[in-house]
């Protein structure tokens, strides 16, 4: 593990949303070319932190946070163009948000606002998107039909290729098959499988499981403090170093 | 639900009288009395209209019936001459053709700056300055047409003498910038609410994948909130046309086609206001004046309809 090349460093980040704080800071790193997952139960800060990794916490109003990110060796938090670290990341919410616009256009829509016109590449792009996304066979008859009329789970790896068109290094997932059926999710884990080798990907989930099928490292958070972060054979094994691992990954919570 | 329950709280309750239990007179009466108001209140929007049609119609019909009237002429002869002697005209072409170029050019003026400041307060500014701003917009709403009149004849109109050097000041564009000014703050609310109204998880979607600020309100803000955005115009085209004293006072009130924006001209909302109380009732030239009442109807009828459809045209595509 030692020869891996860290890509993402995050230390002694906190957050909090007013008086609350939520993240009470965590420290680790995230390899490049790894799919590393973050489990934990609701209210433990998941999102927040995927948050704090693109900047779009500044959206919330009250939120504040500290201590530093650092992604490929410039710090998240003072960098001046945000818009840049934003096409490096890929984002994928828990709930599918369909932009008010054409299937074909939602998954252009990235390249061209970083300034790709030319149709052809974009057909091209938007082919491959989505058929990285497992949806391609089922909407390549109507890309001009709303991205929204599609069903829940079509939405979401709709915005699965929308947050691959503008090829990011790295691409979070926030609890991504929350809405889709579990032949669809089988079939996007081996598109992530695949997709590990050009980017990092950070997999928050719900599903202990997917977590042990998928990354080579696991973070369990609890209530924003960090329990453990460690390789999947030692976080999924029957002693990891913290009880609470073993109690949570098996159901004996609480 | 404690771990102490057990699975007798799973049966449905029993009351203990055994009786169904149900509910008093007195609130299954209050209720379809609350519901047969509510009703009411729905239907009476529809009496209102159809009664104040009726009426409107009731005036002017007798004219349209009385041989010597010409309809054809009524809709596109510019000669108004209503009080004239020997030679009776009533053609409200120049009076159509005065409100239809009054409200386009007060929307030339009022949609650009009405929606910049929808997106400018939406969007850009900081919570105290918005509640700043959106209560001198209100403000702004709250100004009778009357004031706005008086400050077009009085001030707007000595700025356009003296710096365009026009010998008459109450005109065309004087009108035409006060209407705008009043469609302005109409525009901006409802254009704010539409623009409210697109979730947050768009934006934040958007700025995701590394859009700017601007590409975020172009290609996202813009086409979601556009059905909302575009009610707000119509709804500022909607005030332009009705409008009546404000330019009633700052457009010159003649009548005649103009040629420029410097010239004076007569709307049919204003020509009514103007007329309505010097004709005598039941007069050719009092039913005229109703006739004018309906036309005008008609204009704003075919405004909110095109509305509608260009609306539901945008929803289908």
């Amino acid at each position: 593990m030692t020869t891996q090349q860290t890509t993402i460093s995050v230390s002694d980040l906190r957050v909090s949303y007013g008086s609350k704080e939520v993240i009470h800071g965590i420290s680790f790193d995230i390899f490049r070319n790894e799919i590393f997952s973050v489990i934990g139960p609701a209210q433990s800060g998941k999102t927040s932190l995927l948050r704090c990794l693109n900047r779009t916490i500044d959206f919330s109003p009250h939120a504040r946070m500290s201590g530093t990110i650092t992604v490929d060796g410039q710090n998240v938090g003072t960098m001046r163009n945000v818009f840049d670290l934003r096409r490096k990341i890929g984002m994928v919410a828990p709930l599918p948000v369909g932009l008010p616009l054409s299937i074909y256009d939602n998954v252009a829509f990235a390249p061209r606002c970083a300034g790709l016109t030319h149709k052809s590449d974009l057909d091209a792009l938007v082919e491959k998107c989505l058929t990285q996304a497992a949806l391609w066979e089922e909407v390549k008859d109507r890309l001009n039909s709303l991205g929204t009329a599609l069903s829940g789970g079509q939405q979401q790896r709709l915005t699965i290729a929308r947050a691959l068109s503008h090829q990011p290094d790295i691409l979070c997932l926030d609890e991504f098959s929350i809405a889709i059926d579990p032949v669809t999710t089988m079939r996007i884990e081996d598109v992530l499988q695949e997709l590990k080798n050009e980017m990092t990907i950070i997999l928050v989930t719900n599903l202990t499981q997917q977590a042990r099928r998928l990354a080579s490292r696991t973070m369990f958070l609890y209530n924003g403090d960090l329990v453990e972060v460690d390789t999947n054979e030692v976080i999924f094994s029957n002693t990891p170093a913290k009880r609470e691992t073993y109690d949570y990954i098996n159901g004996l919570f609480g | 639900m404690t771990t102490t329950a057990t699975n007798n709280s799973l049966k449905p309750v029993q009351p203990q009288s055994g009786k169904k239990p149900s509910r008093p007179l007195w609130a299954i009466i209050g209720e379809r009395a609350l519901e047969a108001l509510i009703r009411f209140c729905g239907i009476s929007a529809i009496i209102f209209v159809l009664a104040i049609f009726i009426f409107v119609f009731k005036e002017a019909m007798p004219i349209l019936f009385s041989g010597h009237f010409n309809i054809g002429e009524f809709l596109f002869s510019t000669k108004w001459y209503p009080t004239s002697m020997s030679n009776v005209r009533y053609g409200t072409f120049a009076l159509t053709v005065g409100s239809l170029t009054v409200t386009a050019l007060a929307m030339a003026i009022a949609v650009p700056f009405g929606l910049g400041a929808a997106i400018y307060i939406s969007e850009f500014c900081g919570p105290r300055q918005k509640e700043t701003l959106k209560v001198v917009i209100e403000l702004l709403a709250a100004i009778p047409s009357v004031v706005w009149g008086f400050i077009g004849l009085t001030v707007i109109s000595k700025f356009i003498t003296a710096i365009t050097g026009t010998p008459v000041g109450v005109n065309l564009l004087n009108g035409s910038i006060i209407l705008g000014l009043m469609s302005v703050p109409i525009i901006v609310s409802i254009g704010e609410d539409a623009l409210k109204a697109v979730p947050d998880s768009f934006r934040e979607a958007g700025t995701a994948m590394g859009t700017t600020k601007w590409q975020l309100i172009t290609r996202v803000l813009l086409p979601a909130a556009k059905n909302g955005l575009l009610a707000a115009v119509l709804l500022g085209v909607g005030r332009a046309v009705g409008e009546t004293m404000a330019v009633l006072m700052a457009t010159g009130h003649s009548v005649r086609i103009p040629h420029g924006i410097f010239d004076s001209v007569r709307t049919l909302t204003a020509n009514i206001a103007a007329e309505l109380g010097e004709a005598a009732a039941g007069s050719d030239h009092y039913r005229v004046l109703f006739l004018t009442g309906i036309l005008l109807f008609a204009i704003t009828f075919a405004v909110n309809l095109t509305a509608d459809f260009v609306i539901r045209g945008v929803k289908r595509k």
